[in-house]
């Protein structure tokens, strides 16, 4: 007599939806399937601000300013790169808009994206010598960096030294200002997952892997390189500049170990090497430090623990998890008939 | 056309800490040649290497490819020029899949100048080259990350990345290292076509029997010297390469 028996068989959607464009798009199903997580984060980020109370407004802007810092750290880990001051692209970019104001009196709209684009430049410009530095001694350079340019100010006096400078023109209503945070920080998450399903991305993530064997592909990699630094510095730059008007000052806290630190954890647990991963680190890591505020001192005790948990249960960050488990699911499926004789043989 | 020198190495010598590991080595290659480089462990091979493809800079010595300094020049620039040069440990991009692994240099300014492509094509250049390289045809293998492939692969997806850059003098450091008997005997005719396509091969091999059914022209370093050149037969009959490398297993050509 033949009996049915079943097996468990893990099946990954996401593979077969992924790689083959073709299939991707020839059903209705799969099209959800693949828009259906991203459409989930638009459709949470876009009405959010209109239900947020002042105070919790400013803690979403704060989150959007660290995620953005985070994306940038991610994008420079993705080529080998690990930054340990990511204050050095927000500082730079916060005073740069801070002297485009108060020098020639530009207004917001053009002081941001000037700093920018300004500040990515000279970053890169910056970190171009030490670019052939890997692992902890390019993260050394970095951090040192913010930490140079805190003093140097405070010694020199230059851009109001301690003072910092003040009063300078304020952005629209802070609705507004979330609304282009939003739509900076989703066009960065998406535009660099993009960028790195092409070939050039390709080149960008193998020189994590090994920029000896990129090299003697006929790539140059320290060129490379500075354009991955160049790019990853566009956010954060921004970050520092929107953020200077927000306040309307910038000061030697621009270039703080807070804007350094923050990013790299929200990154890290929200999973290296994917940008979603990041902001999602980001919008975790931000507000759960504020709502730990109600326990006083144990504020910081609650919120390492809870950063160790999530490290130490999931290394692979909380995005990497979340995509595996919705591109995977297990089912039951029926083995082909085996009659007893066969059976017998089997386990003869 | 056979005359002109494609590669000449005059001279050239580096020093790690007082330790010469290349002392003043020259050598000549016509187009179209099939050379070896062998030698005892530490005689300086891969520095030799390493200094022909800028991926370390001479104390002192020159090195022209078809006419042109190219002494202590980037290796990207090197292979701009045309010269490809594999790795004796295959470090490939582990997490990249086997097939955009050759992405990248074809990614290159000369790849893309040679074989043109846009986003997409590459892939399919990807696979061919593979396939080229022993990679059974409609085999998963290619659609693996490179992380799990076994070594006698990694060899043959290095060997793909020098092909990928449609070069015109190839650098094989010790491709056959690591591999079995049959996965050699497999290797040996693409070996020959290559060569037969006008493309200049210099391997450095401790496999001298399956080296030498492959080059017609070899020199022998020992600590950092030159000590012999010529045909596989003339090298072996010196007394000094005997003494210095080969004890008395010249007729064996034992494997490494």
């Amino acid at each position: 007599m033949a009996k049915t028996a079943y097996r468990k068989e893990r099946v990954d959607r996401g593979i077969k939806a992924r790689t083959d464009d073709i299939f991707a798009l020839s059903s209705f199903r799969e099209i959800l399937y693949l828009v259906l997580p991203r459409l989930l984060v638009i459709l949470f980020l876009l009405p959010l601000p209109l239900f947020l109370g002042t105070y919790w407004q400013k803690v979403m802007l704060i989150t959007l300013i660290i995620a953005l810092l985070a994306v940038s750290w991610d994008l420079l880990a993705s080529v080998g790169l690990v930054s340990l001051g990511q204050a050095l692209f927000f500082g730079v970019g916060g005073y740069l808009a801070g002297f485009f104001s108060t020098r020639w009196g530009w207004p917001p709209l053009f002081t941001i994206p000037a700093a920018t684009l300004t500040g990515a430049v000279f970053c890169t410009l910056l970190l171009y010598p030490v670019l052939r530095l890997r692992g902890i001694y390019f993260g050394l350079i970095t951090f040192a960096l913010p930490l140079l340019f805190m003093r140097v100010i405070e010694a020199t006096k230059i851009l109001g030294g301690t003072e910092g400078l003040s009063s300078l023109p304020p952005l629209p209503e802070i609705t507004v200002e979330l609304y282009i945070l939003i739509v900076v920080a989703l066009g960065c998450v998406f535009g660099f997952r993009r960028m790195f399903d092409t070939d050039y991305g390709l080149v960008l993530k193998a020189l994590r892997d090994n920029d000896r064997s990129v090299e003697a592909g006929g790539i140059n990699v320290q060129w490379y390189k500075a354009q991955a630094v160049f790019l990853a510095a566009l956010p954060a730059a921004f970050a520092g500049a929107f953020l200077t008007h927000h306040y309307q000052f910038v000061g030697m806290p621009a270039f703080a170990l807070d804007y350094s630190i923050l990013p790299l954890t929200s990154a890290i647990l929200g999973g290296i090497g994917s940008f979603a991963g990041a902001m999602l680190g980001a919008f975790i890591l931000v507000p759960l430090s504020e709502v730990l505020r109600a326990f006083g001192t144990l504020r910081v005790v609650i919120y390492s623990v809870v950063l160790v948990i999530f490290v130490v249960g999931l290394p692979e960050g909380i995005f990497h998890y979340l995509q595996r488990k919705y591109h995977q699911f297990e089912r039951l499926v029926p083995m082909e008939e085996v009659s007893d004789g066969a059976r017998a043989d089997l386990k003869g | 056309m056979e005359q002109e020198p494609i590669l000449k190495v005059s001279d050239l010598s580096k020093s790690f800490g007082g330790v010469k590991a290349v002392d003043g080595v020259s050598f000549t290659l016509r187009a179209g040649e099939t050379f070896g480089i062998i030698g005892p462990n530490g005689s300086g091979k891969s520095t030799l290497i390493n200094l022909i493809t800028g991926f370390v800079k001479p104390d002192s010595g020159r090195v022209f490819f078809r006419g042109r300094e190219i002494t202590g020049i980037p290796p990207y620039q090197a292979v701009t020029l045309g010269i490809a040069r594999s790795f004796q440990m295959a470090r490939p991009f582990y997490n990249l899949t086997v097939y955009k692994n050759l992405v990248i240099p074809l990614y290159s300014p000369r790849a893309k100048r040679l074989k043109g492509g846009k986003y997409g094509d590459r892939d399919e250049v990807a696979i061919h080259l593979l396939e080229e390289v022993g990679f059974e045809r409609d085999s998963l293998v290619p659609y693996k990350l490179a992380g799990t492939l076994p070594h006698g692969y990694l060899k043959r997806l290095e060997l793909a990345r020098c092909l990928a850059l449609e070069p015109d003098l190839i650098i094989l450091d010790e491709l056959f290292s690591g591999m079995s008997m049959s996965e050699v005997a497999g290797i040996l005719p693409l070996l020959e076509k290559i060569s037969a396509e006008g493309k200049t091969l210099i391997m450095v091999e401790h496999r001298l029997k399956e080296l030498f059914r492959v080059v017609k022209r070899v020199i022998v370093l020992n600590f950092g010297r030159k000590i012999a050149e010529g045909t596989p037969e003339e090298v072996m009959g010196s007394p000094e390469v005997k003494e210095a490398y080969l004890g008395g297993e010249v007729a064996e050509g034992a494997g490494s």
